[in-house]
């Protein structure tokens, strides 16, 4: 599904992704992991296509075509998904405004009709109980006023109802608390199909006690220099990324 | 350039739709300004004496006064002598007395503007005043409005048959020495809405008027006057275009609104007169006084504007506020791209105990537009327990535009609290971004962003108008972004 090789990227002139290759395909749960400053977050806004995110080297191909080439909007209604790890505000639009217009800009995209406000009520009441986000958030201006968890859980129910082929999840753990990151974890778990891929970068490796990954990768220096299955996080856990950091440093001397 | 930057710049070129000149013989006078003028004017309406002798006193008056140049625009000077004063479509006897006898091709104006006066076929709920250059040309629903005593006809049509009601209020809120440009208004104003609500009668639908600039050369003078009496409630609306052309016309109406104890007058005004071309060619000066007086305990006067269009607007819809525990209200989208100024606000002025009021100002800058909100509180000594809220808020879209705000406050009374918010911000990257990565195009990311922005000023519009100043507010800021 995504075919990421020798990928560099600069931000704001400074290189941060270094010749990093990755291969995802349907129905697989990739966790991305990695130090602070690694380049994890930059992988996820170059996949969502952010401006100011300047890829320099590599190519990324996602179903046979050149994701790269194609604005962020297109990406979006050709089942790209980015939940932010910093949800944005949106003062005096409402979250049900948005997600009617977003879904109906994806479903127009894939030739599907749009759906008009009952049925779309009826489904997002539906995908609610999914992200357990209580219906009075629907009437709320976008992330305004919406406490971290919330704002996550929002970017969960985004997702459960753009139904994505790939969802990257970037740092949807941070700032959660336990309880918070369990209900994430769960609507995460229940969108996990042999169709979509899921990519999750995280800094930790415990939301990954609750979405199991079938394979992790730890970035250092914008560049994965190690990949494994589970008990890799659960080592990083154990020794921290210092042990890695300098394996790839010599692999890479 | 952003992917995004370059597919709205593209948009740029949607052309302004009211653009179209209609062909129509029109009984014009030459250009040109002095008291033959005038009485020419007045004659041509039958007008009673009276209204003569107040047209000929503001006339005099007017040649003693210069130009505003407090406010924050610029063109260059006027010259009122190259005006046509009065320009009005032909008709085949005095005029028409019913839509049967309307000249077809006005009608058919009307029509591609989106205002059928077909009363049929006439949204629901909105009774029309057409307005074309200096003429009221058609009022529907008038007789069904009339059942319950309510008048809505012409300016012209009230001087002759309420000439009591007219010379009682015209001029009580905005008299003919307040400003240079009210001042030629009570010269020259050639027609307008008049409106009358009875005490304890709530008008059953939505009262409307269409301004349509046509003639070439021509000024638009109108005058609206709108009495609530005691216990009545109405709500009103305008709305404006005129052709493009490549030289700027005039538009100097006067709005005044009376509402007496315990009425209720809300007036929505969507502006969209020519703006001129991107280089700054044409569109229409807008320079506008609208002034409403609470005159009873509990009387409530609300502005809600959506500017979006003329070269240059200069206008502060103001409440005076008289009555104990009256309440004025001014909600205010203002958008500026291209070449456009503005310059509007309002004024609050507390003159009764307990009174309330509330200003929320939206400013939208784009292109090189110059966006100006200059508001005045004026708490006078005897409102005791007066209270003001402010907010004002600018939105900026690209570095060639400007915001300026000049909050006024004046409060003589100590017991009285004015509060004023003010904020001005970039539209965000970030925000567009979220939005595009849903599946959104960068056009309707700025739309949804904008129209967010402007939400507390649109929840105040009828429903159907709120519509159209959301597609009129998409149109206007067509690649804006950048």
């Amino acid at each position: 599904m995504l075919s990421i090789k020798n990928l560099h990227a600069s931000v704001d002139g400074k290189p941060i992704l270094k010749g990093l290759s990755l291969e995802v395909k349907a129905g697989e749960v990739h966790a991305i992991m990695g130090p602070n400053g690694s380049g994890k977050s930059t992988l996820a806004n170059v996949l969502a296509g952010r401006e100011n995110y300047v890829v320099t080297q590599g190519e990324v191909i996602y179903r046979g075509k050149n994701l790269l080439a194609s604005a962020p909007e297109e990406r979006a209604r050709e089942g790209v998904f980015l939940a932010f790890q910093y949800p944005v505000e949106i003062p005096g639009v409402s979250n049900i405004y948005m997600l009617k217009a977003a879904l109906n800009a994806v479903r127009k995209a894939r030739g599907e009709s749009e759906l008009d406000a009952l049925d779309f009520i009826a489904l997002v009441k539906e995908r609610m109980k999914l992200a357990e986000i209580p219906e009075e958030f629907l009437y709320r201006s976008v992330n305004e006023g919406f406490s971290g968890g919330e704002k996550k859980r929002n970017e969960i129910l985004q997702m459960a109802l753009l139904e994505p082929r790939l969802a990257i999840l970037d740092e949807t753990d941070s700032g959660l608390d336990i309880d918070a990151l369990q209900v994430v974890a769960r609507g995460v778990n229940a969108l996990r199909s042999p169709e979509r891929a899921i990519v999750l970068v995280t800094h930790y490796q415990r939301l990954l006690n609750y979405i199991v990954p079938d394979y992790v990768h730890v970035l250092a220096s914008g560049r994965i220099v190690k990949s494994g299955d589970r008990t890799l996080a659960q080592e990083l856990d154990r020794q921290g990324y210092g042990w890695v950091a300098q394996e790839g440093a010599a692999a890479s001397a | 350039m952003s992917v995004a930057t370059e597919s709205l710049d593209s948009l740029l070129k949607r052309e302004y739709q009211a653009g179209f000149v209609t062909d129509i013989e029109a009984d014009t006078l030459p250009p040109g300004l002095n008291e033959d003028v005038i009485r020419l004017i007045s004659a041509k309406k039958g007008e009673p004496e009276f209204m003569l002798e107040w047209r000929l006193k503001a006339f005099r008056h007017w040649l003693t006064m210069n130009p505003p140049s407090w406010a924050h625009v610029k063109h260059p000077p006027i010259d009122y002598q190259d005006i046509v004063y009065y320009s009005a479509p032909k008709t085949k006897k005095d005029g028409p007395k019913s839509l049967a006898e309307v000249d077809p091709k006005l009608l058919e104006t009307y029509e591609k503007l989106g205002i059928p006066l077909h009363e049929r076929e006439a949204l629901a709920g909105v009774a029309v005043d057409a307005v074309f250059d200096s003429v009221s040309v058609a009022t529907t629903f008038k007789d069904k409005l009339a059942r319950i005593g309510i008048i809505f006809c012409a300016f012209s049509e009230a001087v002759r048959e309420h000439p009591d009601l007219v010379q009682k209020y015209l001029g009580s809120v905005v008299p003919h020495t307040d400003n240079f440009y009210a001042a030629l208004n009570s010269a020259v104003f050639s027609d307008g809405s008049f409106v009358y609500v009875p005490k304890g009668v709530r008008c059953p639908m939505e009262l409307s008027t269409y301004f349509r600039m046509n003639a070439s050369k021509s000024g638009q003078f109108e005058r609206t006057l709108v009495i609530a009496d005691e216990g009545a409630y109405v709500s009103y609306l305008e709305g404006c275009t005129a052709p493009m052309r490549d030289e700027n016309q005039l538009h100097a109406a006067v709005v005044e609104l009376v509402a007496l104890k315990d009425a209720q007058i809300k007036y929505s005004t969507v502006q969209n007169w020519y703006p001129g071309d991107e280089a700054g060619r044409g569109g229409i000066y807008n320079f506008v006084t609208k002034r409403g007086i609470c005159r009873g305990p509990r009387a409530r006067i609300s502005w809600t504007q959506v500017e979006t269009g003329s070269a240059i607007t200069w206008k502060y819809p103001s409440v005076v506020l008289e009555g104990e525990e009256s309440v004025g209200e001014f909600y205010s989208v203002a958008v500026t791209n291209n070449l456009q100024q503005a310059d509007t606000g309002t004024k609050m002025i507390h003159i009764g105990r307990n009174t309330r009021s509330t200003i929320v100002s939206k400013g939208i800058s784009a292109a090189r537009g110059q966006n100006t909100y200059r508001g005045l509180v004026k708490i006078l000594k005897g409102a005791e327990g007066a209270r003001n809220h402010t907010q004002c808020d600018s939105l900026l879209m690209g570095d060639k535009c400007g915001a300026h705000t000049f909050p006024y406050i004046e409060v003589r009374n100590p017991t009285a609290q004015v509060e004023h918010e003010a904020t001005t911000s970039k539209i965000s990257e970030d925000q567009l971004f979220y939005l595009q990565s849903r599946g959104l195009s960068s056009e309707d990311a700025v739309n949804m962003v904008v129209n967010g922005f402007c939400k507390r000023v649109f929840k105040e519009l009828p429903m159907e108008f709120a519509v159209e100043a959301q597609k009129l507010l998409s149109v206007s800021l067509e690649g804006a972004v950048g």
